[in-house]
């Protein structure tokens, strides 16, 4: 699926990432465990309920702001609808 | 941790054997361990900080069943603090919603809960107790904490043509997991075996069935489908290797490389009341003895598949061919497997017109 850019991200019930103490970075769920690195860290963090989709995007090309942003904004959007169909978020409709 | 041997992800916690339930296939050992022995609230939870100080990202906390443990919460506390994902595996009795809603607030991530067919009479012939009924109401309280939950169907010969009512059931659930895992054939279901293992044609139609099903529910809910082994080409690559992935802790506090293991003559194993667990990872005799590929014969040495499958099951192949370090008679490739051919052949159903005969189930007991 493709998100929706004025949705609200969030990750789904019993997904969490692990404390920041504990390296690598992990997005825990059953039965699964997804190392996060760099962007994805980025962008698991941002799916707070807070951020939207459209504003997600606009960060990450700041910080990504040598990339071209149609590319970094495609690369989001797949990332999302991944984590999405493994049940790892939820979006929230304003 | 240079040892060159990987962390184990995850502790399968069997916190007892103690179980309402008298499932005819039951992955717990014929030998059950008595509520006498079982590993006290403090000692599990040293058991879950060194487990998180070795790595491992995940407990699973199952038994006999969970909830007949009074400390329950307790541990779920105690496993979070340890920074552990925390999931429970459960049958769903003994519980009310208030102690649902504690164990949430303590901090459990998921709950998985089964159910033994989609018809209450079924279920409750299968687990030997009326307990469909009370599964109907956790899920209907899971509706309302926040939680993962994922709904488990043991399959197998008996309830395999219920699939389709047992999927409706998890749609109409919180879920976002569903397992359709068929029974292996360990323990009390080796036991039952004869009245377990499902036809190639009802395996076939299932099959066909899930994998739709899997499509269109893509986004809502994650469809898992364990086929039984007996039907593969290849083996299961059992618990991800022995010794690379998991880590058992029986309720008496010996340390396993999987459920069975204490099938396999001959292998010792340590007890994480005397030796810490990163220790009987690494060292002990148990979890060395099939690490690698130096154990294994022939075809397995030399085949292509070897790293992905690490030649299927040990107590499988100690099961089928008397020999723990034989190529998994599953195999198409196992000089054995034509051992497994002959079980499947002797697969009969009665008539379809007839009303089923209830079999004669070896249910599984309590322990002391």
């Amino acid at each position: 699926m493709t998100p929706e850019l004025n949705s609200y991200p969030r990750l789904a019930p019993g997904c969490r990432l692990n404390e920041k103490a504990q390296q690598p970075r992990t997005l825990l769920m059953p039965e699964r465990a997804l190392r996060l690195n760099g962007p994805s860290l980025e962008i698991v963090e941002r799916c707070d309920g807070k951020h939207t989709v459209q504003q997600i995007v606009t960060e990450m090309q700041k910080i990504y702001s040598k990339a071209a942003p149609e590319k970094v904004a495609q690369d989001i959007l797949g990332y999302l609808g991944l984590l999405h169909d493994r049940r790892a978020l939820d979006f929230d409709i304003a | 941790m240079n040892s060159g041997i990987p962390n184990p992800l995850a502790l399968i916690a069997e916190l007892t054997h103690r179980c309402p339930l008298h499932c005819v296939y039951c992955s717990n050992p014929l030998e059950l361990q008595a509520r006498s022995n079982e590993l006290s609230t403090e000692e599990w939870s040293r058991v879950f900080q060194e487990a998180a100080n070795s790595g491992v990202l995940q407990a699973d906390f199952t038994g006999g069943e969970p909830l007949a443990r009074p400390d329950l919460i307790e541990l779920v506390r105690a496993a979070r603090a340890a920074g552990l994902y925390v999931s429970l595996i459960t049958s769903g009795l003994p519980l009310d919603e208030a102690r649902l809603g504690t164990l949430i607030e303590a901090g459990l991530d998921h709950l998985q809960l089964s159910f033994q067919a989609a018809r209450e009479e079924l279920a409750n012939e299968i687990c030997g107790t009326a307990a469909h009924a009370q599964k109907l109401r956790v899920l209907d309280w899971l509706k309302r904490h926040r939680v993962a939950v994922t709904l488990n169907f043991v399959i197998h010969r008996r309830n395999i043509d219920q699939i389709e009512e047992m999927l409706a059931l998890a749609e109409s659930s919180c879920a976002t997991r569903a397992e359709f895992a068929n029974v292996q054939y360990y323990g009390w279901a080796f036991a039952n075996r004869e009245h377990l293992l499902p036809t190639r044609e009802q395996l076939t139609r299932s099959v066909e069935f899930l994998k739709r099903a899997e499509e269109r529910l893509r986004g809502k809910i994650r469809v898992e489908f364990v086929v039984p082994d007996y039907y593969a080409k290849f083996p299961k690559a059992c618990m991800g290797g022995w010794g690379r992935k998991l880590i058992l802790v029986t309720p008496s506090g010996e340390a396993l490389p999987c459920h069975a293991a204490k099938v396999i003559p001959g292998l010792r194993f340590e007890n994480v009341r005397e030796h810490p667990l990163r220790e009987i990872w690494e060292n002990s005799e148990a979890f060395q003895k099939f690490r690698g590929e130096e154990w294994m014969q022939e075809p397995c040495k030399s085949c292509d598949r070897r790293e992905q499958d690490f030649g299927g099951c040990r107590c499988q192949a100690f099961l089928l061919a008397g020999d723990a370090a034989a190529t998994d008679p599953v195999c198409s490739l196992a000089p054995l497997r034509s051992k497994v051919d002959a079980i499947l052949a002797q697969i009969i159903l009665p008539p379809a017109a007839e009303t089923p005969v209830k079999p004669s189930w070896i249910h599984r007991p309590n322990p002391a």
